[in-house]
């Protein structure tokens, strides 16, 4: 086979599994035939991305790069997929009264389809591309429980936020391409760094819009004022998909696009950038605080935690890059866990999930096992040992010394003691002695796949933070391209004459 | 390899002792008790191979040490190391240890599997502290014992315990992540000097730093370090902590956690910025006189029996910081005495102040009074401790405090005289205590039994330590001299702030 097949390999098998799957369900309704169907897809995806060797990077059409970096991203993103697809199983079981749930998974397998695409994108087309697949397929799971008022108010708010996201992109792109003729990041890469690009508000308007759409997407302050409810309305499951799929696919392409184009020489983004940081590691923390709803304080607490891995975005080394990629992997399995246990407690049908605090009291006495779990997936999220959480933040804490990035990391100390204590909050819940005036509604009948996802990510998460040293030089494996790049561009503008500035339409134009 | 079970070995027993309460309530105790005498077994088999320690090439006297690569990536190493200090403040972890189980043995009488746990996994975490020679490690296990003391008490406390344990936690985490930045910075500074990216302490002594650098990573540290101490301004959440602990939780922590502050000054702050802790001493010292007095002072106002104790817990630490800074070989040896002394005279005080609240519900000293004619026991046992406190001569906290006040007059002699004054008012609280609690008219009715066959084998171990301590603390000076001489040829030529002699 060739290269280009093999590396397409992934997205042929996400796209071939879709169509499957909605020709199996036209079918044969069936919830367990439909949930194996998709998570047997999603197998064959994910071994597809890990097992197959590509001797070099590979270009699809001038759309889709994959790399280390790609295939990386791919392992993680899929593997959450084929999580949640377990995790909801079990969700969807109890829901089947209120109506078909085998869309469910079609939808879903669209949305991981789109964020694979977002991952390998290194152009604008396929960027907005990836995007509109996946959340146009995630207002549909948001609202999912057609029955349930709150989970329709979170769709629309959803879908409202995505018009606007995508509207702010959209006219960025345009503004960008406007100045430079292309919407390739390589290109667009290379203009800027060999001190070709125009130099005008045009362009930095374009940025600036880019970046408000990102912002919007990965609900940095202050653009995050949907999180809590859309997280709070949508099923758990669902839920942990929008926080950790959606949100890593666009911080991945964030990542690239900023290394691509070395954004790093620009005081006045950096800046900005900065400011959101910060903005976002104290407002989502201290808005966590006033929480008495799980969901909404895991909202405000995602906040803050891509306000943390904007500061390794912020520091931009070599550690930096591999901080910000350990960093998503802990925050994958830390927050799909807790998403997890919400799911594995919630009763769909009552109107809501198990998401008032007072369900979990004292579950530490009558479920240890899953408060236990819960209780872990905390202090991962606070950050403390013995958990991925804590190297993670480590490893961030790192990047941003060696830059010496004195404000956001002033920030992120603050940030994470007043994260600490809505965690702990939560840990005294669980652990007090009487049972709540709500009675909680759980018997959870322990379902096998959620209860061993569940048990998995808990293991995975506490072996990754005791032994690290495989993600870690994984991680090392996967960024050294994207870091080789930038260090090329360098490079190649050190060659060029510092003045050779020319008129973006005659270099630009054929690109 | 010894070393690497010294950690396991609490770390398996922890685990086997949670759900070992499904099987039999008393189970996780008997459990825990075990895995406790077969770790002191393990350090007393090093101790007494120790005759010869191994000299690293310069790297100073070691009893054992361990490499293993970790996080080879990133220039981290599972690396331990015991020498005479780590030694002896281990033996002191387990010996509360123990004696923790045992007392709790009535007091704890929910959720024992879970209790002890916690227990074991805070011992593990602290011998780590006591053993870790990479800073990474180091961080990793002072995290660690955090959480399971918080359990602690949050679950096992009295009356307002989720505050007291939050603050606990707020404080210590903070000032933590404060460390991981001077970690860190530190880490980097030596790899733009040298290349190299490493946490080995080893490698990072000496490492060449501009002197405003020096000072602000010195900084990270120490605060970390003092507010564990704790040292005044930064002792607020220590009356707290120790007065909602659970009896066992309240030994642990004063007898223990605490000297993983003094320790972390003693192996890091100093050896590894020897210019910046030259001047910083005076204020250190300056703090630590603070401390003595100011503590003191506030104990004498206390109402709450063990509030007192712990507000004389910063008073006795407050010597601890005074004697590193002085940092000659005699307020060196004082500071290891003085420290195993607190460990166990504040320990027994807790226990009684312990026992007296699980008989008599109240903490409150103005409802105790003239408890010598129904509890004579506990009285006798109490006041012994008390004066043991308040550094009587030929018992341990004497030879202590004795031994920190005359090396630090060999340094700053005005600090010395400053820190006498803390004897004195030791003696005003010790004595208001003994006064209030055990003397006077008897205030209500006491049906309480007095201390049994448990508790008095627990005080017997303990009065014969401090007395060994007072007596004949030779045995102490000779164990940790070879580790302290380490820390002192780390900042090269011995005393960097006064001409020290060796003993």
């Amino acid at each position: 086979m060739s290269p280009e097949l093999l590396a397409a390999l992934p997205f042929l098998a996400l796209s071939v599994t879709t169509v499957a799957v909605m020709l199996l369900i036209a079918l044969r309704r069936d919830h367990r035939l439909a949930a194996t169907a998709t998570a047997i897809g999603l197998l064959a995806a994910l071994i597809a991305a890990i097992t197959v060797t590509l001797p070099a990077p590979v270009m699809l059409t001038p759309l889709l790069l994959i790399d280390g970096f790609t295939r990386f991203f791919l392992a993680l993103v899929i593997t959450v997929s084929i999580a949640v697809v377990l995790l909801s199983y079990a969700y969807l079981n109890r829901m089947e009264d209120e109506g078909p749930v085998e869309e469910y998974y079609l939808l879903l397998l669209l949305a991981t389809l789109g964020a694979t695409t977002l991952l390998a994108s290194v152009h604008f087309a396929s960027f907005f591309l990836g995007l509109e697949t996946l959340s146009i397929a995630l207002i549909g799971l948001i609202a999912y429980p057609v029955k349930q008022a709150r989970a329709i108010e979170a769709g629309l708010k959803y879908l409202v936020l995505a018009g606007v996201s995508s509207a702010f992109l959209l006219f960025g792109i345009a503004l960008i391409y406007l100045d430079f003729g292309t919407m390739s990041f390589t290109t667009l890469g290379r203009l800027w760094n060999t001190g070709q690009a125009p130099d005008d508000i045009y362009a930095l308007s374009g940025f600036a819009m880019l970046l408000t759409g990102i912002g919007f997407k990965l609900s940095l302050v202050p653009f995050h004022m949907w999180a809590p409810d859309v997280y709070e309305g949508a099923p758990a499951p669902v839920t942990g998909f929008v926080a950790v799929v959606s949100k890593i696919a666009i911080f991945a392409l964030l990542l690239r696009y900023f290394v691509l184009m070395d954004g790093y020489r620009f005081p006045s983004l950096l800046w900005v950038i900065s400011l959101v940081a910060i903005l976002s590691m104290l407002a989502g923390n201290l808005l966590a605080l006033l929480q008495d709803n799980i969901k909404r304080i895991f909202a405000y607490s995602s906040i803050a935690h891509f306000g943390y891995v904007l500061v390794a975005l912020l520091a931009g080394s070599t550690i930096a890059v591999q901080a910000a990629s350990y960093y998503l992997t802990a925050y994958a399995v830390t927050t799909l866990g807790a998403f997890g246990v919400v799911a594995l407690l919630s009763r769909p049908g009552i109107g809501h999930d198990a998401d008032r605090l007072e369900t979990y009291r004292g579950l530490m006495w009558s479920h240890p096992w899953l408060a236990g779990a819960l209780a872990v997936l905390l202090l991962s999220l606070a950050g403390l040992p013995p958990t991925m959480g804590f190297v993670a933040e480590v490893y961030v804490i790192a990047s941003g010394v060696g830059m010496q990035l004195v404000l956001p990391l002033a920030a992120l100390i603050v940030g994470s003691v007043i994260g600490l204590y809505y965690y702990l909050r939560v840990v005294i819940v669980l652990l007090s002695p009487t049972p709540g005036v709500e009675a909680s509604p759980v018997g959870p009948e322990l379902s096998l796949t959620s209860g061993a996802t569940l048990g998995a990510l808990v293991v995975l998460l506490v072996t990754l933070g005791i032994y690290p040293a495989p993600l870690i030089s994984g991680v090392q494996h996967a960024t050294a391209g994207l870091v080789l790049s930038r260090t090329n561009f360098r490079a190649a503008d050190i060659a060029a004459a510092p003045h050779s500035r020319v008129i973006w339409s005659s270099s630009g134009a054929n690109q | 390899m010894m070393l690497a079970w010294l950690i396991a070995i609490p770390a398996i027993g922890s685990v086997l002792a949670w759900p070992a309460a499904r099987w039999q309530a008393s189970a996780p105790r008997w459990i825990t008790l075990a895995v406790l005498t077969l770790e002191s077994l393990v350090l007393l088999q090093l101790w007494s191979s120790s005759s010869a320690p191994i000299d690293l090439t310069g790297r100073g006297n070691w009893i054992a040490t361990l490499q293993v690569p970790w996080i080879p990536q990133l220039g981290i190493a599972f690396q331990l190391g015991l020498d005479g200090l780590s030694l002896l403040l281990i033996l002191l972890t387990l010996g509360l240890g123990i004696i923790s189980v045992v007392i709790s043995w009535s007091e704890i009488g929910e959720r024992i599997g879970f209790f002890h746990f916690n227990l074991l996994w805070t011992l593990a975490g602290t011998i780590g502290v006591f053993l870790a020679l990479d800073l990474f490690l180091f961080f990793f296990t002072w995290e660690i014992m955090l959480v399971p003391m918080y359990f602690l008490i949050a679950i096992w406390g009295h009356e307002n315990r989720t505050y007291a344990a939050i603050k606990f936690f707020l404080f210590t985490q903070g000032s933590g992540l404060l460390m991981l930045l001077a970690i860190l910075a530190l880490a980097f500074v030596h790899q733009r000097t040298t290349g190299t990216f490493t946490f080995d302490y080893f490698q990072l002594l000496g490492t060449k730093m501009q002197p405003a650098t020096e000072m602000w990573i010195m900084l990270g540290f120490f605060i970390a370090f003092i507010v564990k101490l704790p040292a005044v301004p930064l002792h607020t959440w220590l009356p707290d902590a120790h007065t909602q602990a659970p009896t066992a939780g309240s030994v642990i922590l004063a007898g223990v956690l605490l000297k993983t502050g003094a320790y972390g000054l003693l192996r890091f702050v100093v050896p590894l910025f020897p210019l910046a802790a030259i001047q910083f001493a005076p204020v250190a010292m300056l703090l630590g006189v603070i401390g003595i007095i100011y503590g003191a002072l506030l104990a004498f106002g206390q109402n709450d029996l063990k509030r007192l104790v712990a507000y004389s817990s910063i008073s006795h630490l407050g010597f601890v910081l005074l004697g590193i800074f002085a940092w000659n070989m005699l307020a060196l040896q004082g500071v290891v005495v003085q420290m195993l002394a607190h460990g166990v005279s504040t320990g027994a005080l807790f226990i009684t102040a312990g026992v007296l609240q699980e008989r008599l519900h109240t903490r409150d000293m103005r409802k105790f009074g003239g408890l010598w004619a129904s509890l004579p026991r506990l009285s006798a046992i109490g006041m012994f401790f008390a004066i043991a406190s308040l550094g009587l001569p030929g018992l341990g906290n004497f030879i202590g405090e004795f031994l920190i006040l005359l090396g630090t007059y060999q340094a700053h002699p005005a600090f010395a005289v400053a820190g006498t004054l803390g004897v004195i008012t030791a003696a005003a609280y010790a004595l208001i205590m003994v006064q209030k609690t055990f003397h006077g008219p008897q205030q209500a009715a006491v049906p309480a039994p007095d201390f049994r066959a448990r508790h008095m084998a627990v005080m017997a171990v303990l009065i014969a330590a401090i007395i060994w301590l007072g007596a004949y603390p030779q045995p102490i000076f000779d164990t940790a001299a070879p580790g302290l001489a380490n820390l002192q040829t780390a900042t090269q030529n011995g005393s960097p702030l006064a001409d020290g002699e060796a003993r």
